[in-house]
């Protein structure tokens, strides 16, 4: 290791001496102020020492790691949904009285193994980053030990995400034993030159299993049982954790694995993803339609997200990363800005996330109100709003290589998604059925640093709405 | 610049009017106001003193283009021309009218009610001077949510119902046009190696007949929706009923025009071949619309519902009209837009005005108000007799002129189209038959129409006898800009003819 190495390191270095630092702090003196102080803190500097690290890359550091401009912008982008949900997580748990401080050191864990996910180029570094995000996620989705419905997701998560790790192990067993290779590039260097009509069986149950194991992580129709549990049990900012860190950096690493392997080349596979693609764009949308808790609904749309996202990796070839990138940062910001909101309406006792809770909020809180509705539009696709250039970028993706019958999907339920996220609009505009009756109750006063998060978040979302030229050519030149 | 300014005083407006609402109630509907006044006076700067200077991309008068995505070939691209000219003037006429049915009847959450107004007004303007498609599709999309708010806030009881199945019809063809904007950028850009959203550069794209079927069926589904077309015009009458005075008045007299406007500027012109191909099955279903809407309308018992029907009548007649694709049906279809606009939004704002009075849409309830308001009564017969085509007004004009043009091309579909005249007179004639002659309801206290209510219907008034009397204007300013679209669609359905090979030599100009 030589000095160019440790700085390309530098923010897993600083992340992880982080979490060591809050480690202490808590052990010293318990303060939620300082706990959360410390880990913004260090999320800063990791984010500052980005631009230090983009000097030396791309760089390969030990055979594990990679340092080159994706892991970069991954990395990047963690570690800024990882301080928002901090800063939305000290309004949420200053509410309740027991230890909040161990939150942080498990957000920043995880925030660690996401960005190793991201910047891994081995099978081993994979399998690292996912222990460490995934085992920190047990902790952090049960962390409102009070709750039943915490528990029991908790146990849920850890029960599938120890399966789907299992399945990611012998994935990978059985592709070693016929390749010998666990290294990336190698891998997809031994996959193309293998003879594309008749693969070894044992290769193709291999990269089975390891498809298998993301799909659990992305929750990809047929594997998708687990989200909406866990995104109704868990605390609404480990809910957004779930739903942009450990998901986006999953994400990144199915770009990574299966843009060197030239998909169409492999027919079982290609079919495959294509089937879990369409699956889970119409199951996500439709069983949508049925919830009335919209938690549950927005873990249904993230569903159907990441079918739209499994669909860009198919239709653009060579250009997915950059399509799939886009797409992917609009959705975390929507997503964040989603429950954020829903964070910041919670009480004490129990998160807000019935269409009762958002009912005629628009009376109480209109600014709050503007910002899920954009937010909304924007999952829904809708112009003016980022989401409406990320679907858009999808589609043309799709049409110019003439893929119709995921084109056609997507078309047809997107536009019956837009029904749910139009019912929970429609709620918050509506007048309450019981005002008068019984006084809703008081919100919190919003504190400085949340009403600068949702404003910088809402921005971002309307900024890449209207003029999305500088970010896309941003995105070509670093990754296209 | 204006072009944008037209667009971007109605969006700042409407930011305005929400803001300084809650600080100072009472400015929005005066902010509203303003900003339609002077984006009048600016349209009005732009009518030139002659219409027939044609330049070297088409008669427009004004246009602008700046780069907005460049790498993928979208540009901020807006251009005026006498058809958009007359469209854009009839929008802020209806803009200024919808305000004026608003003024009273919105008492809640008044800055949002006019945000949503200025910028629906904003997205329809932008609609009308978008020559990119890309744009085309942004403003297309962006008139939706404040059009969804105002039924879904505003609107009357069912209004959940309407605004969510008016949002969906319309959500969801607009995606199929998107597609078929997207098939047709990447066979422009295939063949020419220039990628491009530009409408008058897309103009002319060679397609093979099934892709070609196939673009033209995505952009006319986006518009058959709006205008509406039997059988996918079952949003609107429940849209219609349900929303807001001044949300009737922008749905009748501007949203559907939009569709109609789609068919004229891209259809045909960039499809001529399979636009023909489809010509005699978009009649046949037009004069289908014609009949079915009065039928429907002859059945109705709500007022506004029955206003709602004889929009999918009168727009039969649009549509028939443009799919004749002559000089004549297309004045004719224009002339009828904005004729049918104005009639149809006065019998909005009566009806609107009728349920802030007697709290109620039904004809049923309501007969004998002649006496008790004269004025509003009086009104009324007026707008039915336009509407049912009574020689000396503007609608007249305009469904002579279409079914002269229609007859030369289908003489049986002209004679079945002129029968939607007669339900007309009759569905009409019961209006005022039911609501304002007849025994007088018991106990029944009419205020009459206000000076502010007068003075929109006297405007609508004026503007429709003068368009009966004198439709020249008109006709002047979209000449040059219909010749200009039959001339081109005519010209590729030649170059056409002569298929290019596709594929053989991809950087040719088409």
């Amino acid at each position: 290791m030589h000095r160019p190495d440790f700085i390309a390191l530098a923010p897993l270095l600083i992340l992880a001496l982080s979490a060591a630092a809050v480690m202490l702090a808590i052990a010293l003196r318990r303060n939620h102020l300082s706990a959360m102080g410390l880990s913004l803190t260090g999320l800063g500097a990791a984010l500052t020492a980005l631009p230090l690290m983009a000097r030396y890359t791309p760089r390969t550091v030990t055979p594990l790691l990679i340092m080159d401009h994706f892991a970069l912008f991954y990395t990047g982008l963690i570690l800024a949904a990882t301080a928002v949900v901090i800063v939305l997580s000290y309004d949420y748990f200053s509410q309740k009285d027991d230890l909040p401080e161990e939150a942080y050191l498990l957000l920043l864990l995880a925030a660690l193994g996401a960005v190793i996910l991201v910047c891994a180029r081995h099978v081993a570094a994979l399998f690292l980053g996912l222990e460490i995000l995934s085992v920190s996620l047990y902790a952090l989705i049960a962390y409102t030990r009070d709750r039943n419905i915490s528990i029991e997701a908790g146990i849920k998560y850890l029960v599938l995400a120890a399966v789907s790790a299992a399945f990611l192990l012998f994935g990978a067993a059985l592709i070693y034993a016929h390749t010998g290779a666990l290294d990336f590039q190698q891998l997809g260097a031994l996959l193309k030159a293998e003879p594309s009509g008749r693969p070894a069986l044992i290769l193709l149950a291999g990269l089975g299993f390891l498809v298998v194991a993301v799909g659990f992580k992305l929750a990809l129709t047929p594997f998708h049982m687990w989200t909406p549990d866990i995104y109704q049990g868990a605390p609404a900012p480990v809910t957004a954790f779930v739903a942009t860190v450990s998901k986006g950096a999953m994400a990144a690493l199915l770009v990574r694995l299966f843009t060197p392997t030239d998909l169409p080349h492999w027919p079982a596979l290609y079919l495959f993803f294509t089937a879990m693609a369409a699956a889970s764009m119409a199951a996500g949308n439709l069983l949508a339609l049925l919830q009335t808790n919209v938690k549950r609904l927005l873990a249904y749309s993230s569903i159907a997200h990441m079918g739209y996202l499994l669909a860009a990796l198919l239709f653009s070839g060579q250009k997915a990363a950059v399509v799939m990138t886009f797409y992917l940062t609009v959705y975390v910001v929507s997503i964040l800005g989603c429950f954020g909101i829903i964070a910041i309406l919670s009480s004490k006792e129990r998160d807000a996330d019935t269409c009762q809770d958002l009912q005629g909020l628009f009376f109480r809180r209109p600014l709050l109100t503007g910002v899920f509705t954009t937010m909304l539009l924007s999952l829904a696709g809708i112009p003016l709003t980022a989401g409406f250039i990320g679907k858009f970028y999808v589609v043309s993706a799709g049409v110019e290589n003439a893929h119709w019958f995921l084109v056609i999907i997507l078309v047809v339920f997107s536009g019956v998604g837009l029904f749910y996220y139009l019912r929970v609009i429609i709620a918050m505009f509506s007048p309450s059925l019981d005002e008068g009756l019984v006084p809703s109750p008081a919100l919190p006063a919003l504190s400085a640093p949340v009403v600068l998060t949702l404003t910088f978040l809402s921005t971002l979302v309307l900024w890449l709405g209207v003029w999305p030229s500088w970010f896309l050519a941003t995105l070509e030149k670093m990754l296209g | 610049m204006i072009l944008a300014f037209l667009i971007l005083i109605p969006i700042c407006g409407g930011v305005l009017a929400w803001t300084m609402e809650s600080r100072h109630p009472g400015t929005a509907r005066w902010i509203a106001l303003a900003v339609l006044l002077g984006n009048l006076g600016l349209t009005a700067l732009l009518v030139p003193a002659r219409f027939d200077v044609v330049s070297a991309v088409g008669p427009f008068l004004i246009s602008l283009e700046l780069a907005w995505m460049p790498a993928l070939g979208i540009h901020f691209h807006l251009a005026l021309d006498g058809l958009n000219l007359v469209l854009v003037f009839l929008t802020h006429f209806l803009g200024l009218t919808a305000l004026a049915a608003a003024w009273t009847e919105i008492e809640h959450k008044i800055g949002f009610f006019y945000f949503n107004l200025l910028w629906v007004l904003a997205g329809i303007m932008g609609v009308f001077l978008a020559l990119d498609l890309f744009l085309f599709y942004f403003f297309w999309e962006m008139m939706l949510i404040p059009m969804f708010f105002l039924i879904s806030v505003f609107g009357h009881a069912n209004r959940t119902y309407a605004s969510i199945k008016f949002f969906l019809f319309t959500q969801i063809s607009g995606l199929l046009m998107l597609l078929a904007i997207l098939g047709l950028y990447f066979i422009h850009g295939r063949l020419t190696g220039r990628y491009t959203f530009n409408y008058l550069e897309l103009l002319g794209t060679p397609l093979s007949d099934v892709s070609g079927m196939l673009l033209m069926l995505g952009f006319l589904m986006a518009f058959a929706v709006k205008l509406p077309a039997v059988p996918l015009h079952t949003w609107l009458p429940d849209a219609h009923t349900e929303a807001p005075t001044a949300g009737s008045i922008i749905l009748a007299g501007l949203l559907l025009k939009t569709g109609a406007y789609g068919i004229m500027r891209f259809v045909v012109p960039l499809f001529p071949k399979a636009a023909a191909a489809a010509a005699p099955f978009a009649m046949f279903l037009a004069v289908i619309a014609i009949l079915y809407g009065a039928l429907l309308a002859l059945s109705q018992t709500d007022f506004k519902r029955l206003v709602a029907y004889t929009s999918v009548s009168h727009m039969g007649f649009v549509m028939l009209a443009i799919f004749a694709w002559n000089q004549l049906a297309l004045q004719g279809a224009l002339i009828q837009i904005i004729c049918h606009g104005l009639s149809t939004g006065a019998l909005f704002f009566l009806a609107g005005a009728l349920q802030e009075r007697l709290h109620t849409r039904e004809l049923g309830r309501m007969g004998g108000l002649w006496a008790a308001a004269p004025r509003l009564s009086g009104m009324a017969l007026f707008f039915a007799l336009a509407s049912l085509g009574l020689p000396g007004l503007g609608n007249f004009i305009a469904e002579f002129t279409i079914l002269l043009g229609v007859y030369q091309v289908s003489k049986p579909l002209a004679v079945l189209s002129a029968l939607g005249l007669i339900s007309a007179a009759v569905y009409s004639l019961w209006i005022i038959q039911a609501a304002f002659h007849g025994p007088p309801q018991p106990k029944l206290v009419l205020a009459d129409l206000s000076g502010r209510e007068s003075a929109a219907l006297l405007a609508m008034l004026a503007a429709l006898v003068f368009l009966g009397l004198y439709p020249q204007p008109v006709f002047t300013a979209a000449e040059p800009a219909l010749t200009h679209l039959t001339r081109t669609a005519a010209t590729q359905k030649i170059t056409e003819a002569v298929p290019a090979p596709p594929g053989e030599n991809p950087h040719a100009s088409p």
